[in-house]
């Protein structure tokens, strides 16, 4: 492997672990805030009124998804100066 | 941490690992990864009806990101990815119909168990056999001709039979332009129609088949197959958990919980593909069916259900 390589992959490696420490505080922070209050009326959902449960399972799942992917990719623009791959 | 609808105690911080190892095996492959992630679930003790339904919840999500991503570099042809869709969830119905059959006669376990080994064991052989041949053949080429560079890069020495199919005139002929492939709309769907009934009959997303069978038979290029099947399974995903959903057997918060592994192992997995040509992709490959037939056979011989 070149010298230039091994720098881009080094700087590749310090930027994801980075990015994991910041992604890590905000998924803790997302656990204790958001699935702390959406415990409890998704389980009375499950329990009382199972399709809309369904449907707001799969909402749930799509948003989260795309809300995620929105972070990550922001996340990895900013510390790689602009290029997300 | 207590997951209140499936009654479970489970560490977020497993499930966040087992969904980004899954998050980047779909990313790569465009596999669901339910092989894996079924098994993980219950492994921590999650019921089995649970495990299954979680893990299609948190495919769509997973899916979701890696497709986003896979779509970003020009990976996902969607015309193909919505008319195999239909496909998909025809054969899956007609899977989940073939399992209730099983079930009355009372051997549906032993004949899952044989058909999947069967169908891991096939899809490993034929392309590792593929894959190795088609590395070969290109090895011998580029020493005869100049470099060439790996990229997305793509061949395959099953190409003759690949072309012979694409011959067949049967209209509706549909044209792909993104792919590059002009193909019978009914050799679509019955290819989705195939890895639907796989989905339905032996579980999960069934991209173990489904990637394979979108190279090899359609002629999809593998980096196009691996996002398109990811945009498949978004699809056909959502629809298995919503029936799973109304039969009680999806605990959301999980499936919350592994997707945000999942987003990270996703976009790792996607931004990889486009370092690696189509052939080492596909080699790549070839352990994933042999872990799900490994954890089919360790189920029959020893009684656990993983």
């Amino acid at each position: 492997m070149s010298q230039r390589s091994k720098t881009a992959v080094r700087r590749t490696l310090r930027a994801f672990a980075f990015e994991l420490v910041i992604y890590a505080a905000l998924v803790t922070g997302y656990f204790f805030a958001v699935l702390h209050f959406l415990g409890g009326w998704l389980v009375q959902l499950e329990t009382q009124h199972i399709r809309v449960y369904a449907v707001v399972a799969i909402l749930l799942i799509l948003g989260q998804a795309v809300v995620l992917e929105a972070v990550t990719t922001g996340l990895m623009r900013l510390l790689r100066g602009g290029r997300s791959e | 941490m207590f997951f209140p609808i499936s009654h479970t105690h489970v560490s977020p911080i497993y499930l966040v690992v087992v969904g980004f190892l899954i998050g980047v095996l779909g990313g790569f492959f465009g596999v669901g990864g339910s092989f894996i992630a079924g098994p993980a679930l219950r492994l921590v003790g999650v019921d089995w009806n649970f495990a299954v339904g979680t893990d299609l919840a948190h495919i769509v999500g997973k899916s979701v990101v890696a497709a986003k991503r896979h779509r970003a570099l020009g990976n996902v042809d969607l015309r193909l990815g919505l008319i195999m869709a239909l496909g998909t969830i025809g054969g899956a119905e007609v899977g989940a119909q073939l399992i209730e059959v099983f079930k009355r006669a009372g051997n549906v376990n032993f004949v899952v168990s044989v058909v999947s080994i069967v169908i891991y064991l096939g899809i490993s052989s034929f392309m590792l056999w593929e894959s190795w041949k088609t590395l070969a053949r290109s090895k011998r080429s580029t020493a005869r001709k100049s470099k060439t560079p790996a990229g997305k890069s793509d061949d395959s020495a099953f190409q003759h039979v690949t072309k012979a199919i694409q011959r067949w005139r049967i209209p509706p002929m549909i044209s792909l332009p993104v792919s590059g492939v002009t193909i019978s709309l009914w050799i679509i769907l019955l290819v989705a129609f195939v890895g639907g009934l796989c989905s339905g009959f032996l579980g999960g997303g069934a991209g173990y088949i489904r990637m394979p069978s979108m190279v090899y038979v359609l002629g999809i290029p593998t980096h196009l197959a691996v996002g398109t099947d990811l945009f498949e399974i978004i699809i056909s995903a959502s629809y298995g958990t919503f029936t799973h959903a109304i039969k009680g057997n999806v605990d959301i918060l999980i499936a919350l919980v592994m997707n945000t592994g999942a987003a990270v192992g996703a976009q790792l997995g996607a931004i990889s593909t486009q370092y690696f040509a189509g052939p080492k992709i596909r080699l790549a490959f070839v352990p994933l069916p042999l872990i799900g037939a490994a954890i089919v056979i360790y189920t029959m011989f020893s009684g656990h259900k993983l």
